[in-house]
């Protein structure tokens, strides 16, 4: 185990060594001390390096991340793996707004809430949620899942596109064009799967199922007034 | 951008490491806000003065002293007078009101910067480390402060457009965010009596608060009313002499963490800022949620 302290290294100098370092396996994994909520911890890797940090984090935590698997012992601040391509990311603690912003791939599991925004502009990713989420999680959602175990706040899936979202408890209220769709055994299962990578175990009974209506983004010249 | 932070002791046995704590909290939001900082710090009344008043003037070498001679001669009584910086604390076992008002005959150029009972005000140019620095916030006590540093984006970089604004005796606040319906704001409050010292959107919300408290509301009855008539994006965070209260708009995109332990509560734009409190490994930490007032008070008094 490599283990760096931020007290004593730069965000920087931490990052060219975890960008540089070779692949785990054959490897021994990072843990990173003293965050101290530091911005930009462990961002923009492109290894499959296995990460630790102890603490909590700042902005764009394990931003862009490829590959790599990064674990936070701790609450992180704003965009938690925004813009992330693969890997996993968890998040011990609790996260801030637009956690998984925009993300392609990959999975991102926040044991604790999640702030306002949630997986805004999700591309692909997976998002899972042990707690509750902000308003406006969801926001304009392209594709991937987002699954809420408790409660989502207002606005949930405002103008999503083909994102799914699941939620466990209940939702303040749905955004532009998002609807509740059937729990098929097809969306079952894939829950089951979803949860069951992020290492939760809840009771799929409580799920219920929202995505696009499709109105909003397709032209109809019979939903106008929509628009 | 800009950063705040706010620290508010619950423990009495904490007040004499108020300012060293505080001084870190502000410099841990130095990158938020390069342009200008403040502080405003609620101190107690160990000398037994009625009123407490933070003077700003444009010469550093501005002969404080003797218009401290000048007061106490016109007011018949002791008046004590610490020069930092540009700013002087003047102590007077006088009315608020008696004082400010005597105080701004003796030079135009005399900027009144903070007034009250309890608080201490100062705030200028340059970095929150610099500031902290030149006005000894580290060995300042105190029961609880509140810090801002600047990034402006809505009007100019000076020592008066510098949060915190003191909109009535002993009442602060800082802000970060914008407000959009403040010009209309103000014609309403300056209908009402209120007067400003600037064009700054956070100064409205200062007298928009101290209105409503003038008028009967307590601060948390006061922050609430401003859900429904401030309209724009703001973190804010209050004080009074025996309160401390933050607020967040509905949006919230201006971020804020809250840390509370037996001993204090603190607010920051973030972690960073927290993360040197005695304690805080042990704290409940949490993000405040939209249109929520969170408030303190006193209960040992100040």
């Amino acid at each position: 185990m490599n283990t760096v302290s931020l007290s004593l290294t730069s965000v920087r100098e931490l990052n060219e060594q975890l960008r540089g370092a070779p692949d785990a396996g054959s490897a021994p994994g990072w843990r990173v001390t003293d965050p101290k909520g530091a911005h930009a911890v462990a961002a923009g890797l492109t290894g499959h390096v296995q990460v630790q940090i102890d603490g909590h984090v700042g902005y764009y935590c394990a931003g862009m991340n490829q590959h790599a698997a990064i674990t936070v012992d701790g609450h992180c601040g704003t965009g938690v793996a925004e813009n992330m391509m693969s890997g996993i990311v968890r998040i011990r603690g609790n996260a801030s707004q637009s956690a998984g912003a925009s993300g392609h791939g990959g999975m991102l599991v926040i044991e604790g809430n999640a702030g306002p925004r949630c997986g805004i502009s999700m591309k692909g990713i997976d998002i899972v949620v042990g707690g509750k989420t902000g308003h406006m999680s969801g926001f304009m959602a392209q594709s991937g899942n987002l699954v809420i175990c408790g409660d989502a706040g207002h606005d949930l899936g405002d103008s999503i596109y083909e994102a799914v979202i699941y939620v466990g408890g209940s939702a303040a209220s749905l955004g532009a064009d998002c609807v509740e769709k059937e729990m098929t055994p097809k969306h079952r299962s894939r829950l089951q799967d979803l949860l069951s990578r992020a290492g939760m175990e809840r009771d799929l009974d409580r799920f219920r199922r929202f995505g696009s209506a499709r109105k909003l983004y397709h032209f109809h010249v019979d939903h106008a007034d929509s628009y | 951008m800009c950063g705040i932070v706010g620290l508010f002791l619950k423990n009495p046995a904490l007040r004499d490491r108020l300012g060293s704590h505080f001084a870190t909290m502000l410099t841990g939001m130095g990158e938020r806000g390069p342009d200008s900082a403040g502080i405003a710090v609620y101190q107690d009344d160990e000398n037994g003065f009625r009123c407490r008043v933070t003077l700003f003037h444009p010469d550093a070498g501005f002969p404080w002293q003797e218009v401290a001679k000048g007061l106490s001669g016109q007011l018949e009584t002791e008046v004590n007078v610490v020069v930092k910086g540009n700013h002087a604390l003047l102590e007077a076992d006088g009315d608020v009101s008696t004082v400010t008002r005597q105080l701004t005959d003796v030079s135009p150029d005399i900027r009144l910067v903070g007034y009250g009972k309890s608080i201490a005000v100062f705030k200028d140019k340059g970095s929150a480390g610099d500031i902290a620095a030149r006005y000894g916030l580290a060995e300042m006590a105190g029961t609880h402060a509140i810090g801002h540093t600047r990034m402006a984006t809505e009007s100019d970089v000076t020592t008066a457009h510098a949060h915190p604004f003191i909109a009535d005796e002993d009442v602060c606040l800082v802000h970060n965010g914008s407000l959009s319906n403040y010009n209309r704001l103000r014609g309403w409050l300056a209908r009402r009596g209120m007067r400003f010292e600037t064009d700054n959107d956070t100064e409205v919300a200062a007298r928009y608060f101290a209105y409503r408290l003038q008028q009967g509301a307590d601060l948390k009855e006061a922050m609430e009313a401003g859900l429904h008539d401030l309209d724009g994006f703001f973190t804010f965070a209050a004080g009074t002499r025996t309160g401390f209260a933050v607020l967040r708009d509905g949006f919230s995109c201006k971020p804020a963490v809250l840390a509370e332990t037996g001993d204090w509560v603190a607010m920051a734009s973030e972690f960073r800022s927290l993360a040197d409190l005695p304690g805080v490994d042990d704290a409940r930490i949490w993000e405040p949620e939209p249109q929520v007032v969170y408030d303190w008070t006193l209960e040992h008094g100040a």
